[in-house]
């Protein structure tokens, strides 16, 4: 936590009044959230607190039903993938979408390969590649191996290095620390704050606490399709966090710190 | 350009080699061993396939001292050529992970058309030629469209088309059930008669050099301006001199017959430029990326569908322009045209010549390389008089040590990291 949470500075992106219902089942409700550039904004709640259904409205795989988008200042409408990504707001989906099959330049550059007299140009490429994967001081031996031979924080800076191509102004990371192991989260931890130094909103989707209490500034907390709270990271505990999640302070967590002693006073969820 | 680089000219070490962790070979000797550590890992190359050809030659030429002469070699050329085409299109389709089943009906019922238009018709050969390879080219895309739009496995449709498409041979030939193209024709002479002179090979052979030896030099001088490392130039001028003697060679005793007919020429031609497209273009990019994923090839904005109506529709282009040089070979287009073990060869060879079945990896040239082997068994056997039921068995043999081979070096890479 280095640079200090500032909720009031210009938003880059910005969502008000987010409604989105599946049928008889009403996913989102009212709900709201903003990043600005330089910023860190986790995403937590529950499984089915809605968190899946707002990034995909955010990256144009599903359509509001009612609510506003503001992009930069301009009030927009995400058709889809590609259009959040003309936008300039990338995603980096939790299963990666990598070809083990080809190497990391032509993952990274994959549906956007730079050209020189019609054919592929791959040294352009290969060179663009170390450029990018230095800036995230990115731990990549060759970037001539498949993806297959890399190791899972590897393919997870390959993604997340990947999403930087369009230069965009926000990156969406989906549980980019789910399946990996101590030192590799540690290295994806490193990364994003990266993103945040060079300028860009970062919004992190995780169901770990700890991850998102050591590199967010603000959490955003959803229960049920609604905005249950909102928390500038350095001043929570986790029990507080914790009791906005599952929306009570007498919950089985904090029942379970509480009965070893190292409980915090909890304040009780804001529901 | 024309010395050795030592260093790479930028003072500070070349981006791509200044990890501590890669392994830095240089010279032959680390080449050499980096060959033996792809190997190793499970990325055999085109190694089973030259071992492969190695042993065929051995034996049959100790079964029959006339398997290596010249005449021979020529006739192996030759015939390997139109079925090496329409394997090339089964190269293709396996990038996808996909198959077709059909090419060898599709190629009978391609060459039935262009010979049914000249003959009875009266078209002149370039007209119906083109009627014969479009009939191919529109067989793809229906293939690409119930792909893509209905959902129904290649494999299905392509079973369905190898029934259709041969009904649809029959029917086009109709009551005389065979085909015999004009004594004149320039399909006949072109796939028979015609074959480079000596000095046209020769000259070909040093352009193919030359442009190998400049492409590479080209390469070395971009990525040394670009800080990265670039391909050792010894280890170019090697390979070069390799290509040199190796296919001057080959057109030294291939001429002591006939030489190089122009039937595996054009074949040699058309897999280097599939092979151009699929390793330095977009397209060809693209097609390995759905090949290996699908879904991320998706996400990445790549236009899937349009992959694959080229794919199923270069592939029965491919199919039915083998099946009209077949027809040029054989002079005519009978019942039995692209029956049984078109179909069969062209996707053994395929597969036999390295790629995998399981989709995203392959090359062009494991056409070339497949045809060859199975034509050389082929014309082994018959030199042998060996009955064409041990002919069926041993390609059947030989398939299945291919696949094994293929699924055995798939363990090994994904324990080496490979993929």
């Amino acid at each position: 936590m280095t640079t200090a949470a500032a909720p009031v500075r210009e938003s880059v992106l910005s969502l008000t009044g987010i409604n989105k219902r599946f049928g008889a089942v009403q996913a989102l409700t009212d709900v709201h959230l903003d990043v600005a550039a330089g910023e860190v904004v986790a995403l937590v709640g529950d499984n089915g607190a809605g968190k899946s259904t707002l990034v995909k409205v955010i990256s144009g795989v599903y359509q509001p039903d009612e609510g506003d988008i503001t992009f930069a200042g301009r009030k927009v409408t995400v058709g889809g993938p590609s259009e959040a990504q003309a936008l300039g707001i990338a995603t980096v989906f939790q299963d990666l979408a990598l070809c083990d099959n080809l190497d990391v330049v032509a993952n990274l550059f994959l549906g956007q390969e730079k050209r020189r007299g019609g054919l592929i140009d791959e040294v352009e490429m290969e060179k663009e590649s170390w450029r990018l994967l230095r800036t995230l001081s990115a731990k990549i031996p060759s970037v001539r191996i498949p993806i297959a031979g890399l190791s899972g924080g590897q393919r997870q800076t390959v993604a997340i290095a990947r999403s930087l191509i369009g230069n965009p102004k926000v990156v969406m990371l989906d549980e980019p620390t789910a399946a990996l192991g101590v030192a590799q989260t540690a290295e994806v931890l490193n990364l994003v704050e990266r993103l945040r130094e060079n300028g860009l909103g970062v919004i992190l989707i995780s169901h770990n606490m700890a991850d998102v209490q050591a590199v967010s500034d603000r959490i955003a907390v959803l229960r049920l399709g609604r905005n249950a709270a909102e928390f500038v990271t350095k001043e929570t505990s986790t029990a507080e966090l914790v009791a906005a999640i599952t929306g009570a302070s007498d919950n089985v967590v904090t029942a379970r710190a509480a009965r070893t002693g190292a409980a915090d006073g909890s304040k009780g969820g804001p529901a | 350009m024309s010395q050795a680089p030592t260093e790479p000219t930028a003072s500070s070490v070349a981006a791509d080699a200044s990890d501590e962790r890669l392994i830095q070979s240089q010279g032959i000797g680390g080449v050499l061993s980096g060959f033996v550590n792809r190997v190793r890992g499970g990325e055999l190359g085109m190694l089973p396939v030259i071992v492969g050809l190695i042993v065929i030659a051995i034996v049959f030429q100790l079964n029959e001292p006339t398997f290596l002469s010249s005449r021979n070699l020529v006739s192996i050329t030759q015939f390997a050529a139109p079925v090496g085409v329409i394997s090339l299109g089964i190269v293709l389709v396996l990038l996808l992970g996909e198959i077709d089943l059909s090419v060898g009906s599709v190629s009978g019922f391609a060459a039935a058309s262009m010979a049914v238009l000249m003959d009875s018709r009266g078209w002149d050969l370039l007209p119906a030629l083109l009627v014969g390879i479009l009939v191919g080219t529109a067989i793809g895309c229906l293939y690409a469209l119930l792909y893509t739009w209905i959902g129904v496995p290649s494999f299905v449709f392509s079973l369905a088309g190898l029934l259709a498409f041969q009904g649809a041979l029959l029917f086009v030939l109709g009551d005389k059930g065979t085909v015999v193209l004009p004594q004149d024709s320039a399909l006949r002479s072109f796939a028979r008669e015609k074959f480079l002179s000596d000095g046209q090979a020769y000259v070909l052979l040093v352009v193919i050099v030359v442009a190998y030896v400049v492409s590479n030099l080209l390469t070395i001088r971009r990525r040394r301006a670009a800080g990265l490392t670039p391909p050792s130039l010894p280890l170019v001028l090697v390979k070069a001199g390799l290509l040199l003697v190796g296919l001057g060679y080959l057109t030294y005793y291939l001429g002591i017959d006939r030489g190089w007919s122009y039937l595996p020429v054009l074949f040699a031609l058309l897999v280097f430029l599939v092979d151009l497209a699929l390793r330095r273009t977009t397209w060809g990019r693209h097609v390995f990326a759905v090949g290996g994923n699908e879904e991320a090839a998706r996400r990445s904005g790549i236009r899937v569908p349009a992959i694959y109506v080229s794919v199923f529709a270069l592939c029965s282009t491919f199919a039915a322009l083998g099946g009209i040089l077949i027809a040029g070979q054989l002079t005519s287009v009978s019942q039995s045209s692209g029956t049984t073990d078109t179909n069969l060869t062209a996707i053994a060879a395929a597969v036999i010549g390295g790629t995998s079945l399981f989709g995203g990896r392959g090359s062009a040239w494991s056409a070339m390389l497949g045809i060859v082997v199975l034509q050389s068994i082929q014309s082994g056997l018959n030199l042998m008089n060996v009955d064409s039921s041990v002919r069926f068995i041993v390609t059947g043999a030989v398939l299945l040590l291919a696949v094994a081979i293929d699924s055995v070096s798939r363990k090994a890479r994904t324990s080496s990291g490979r993929g």
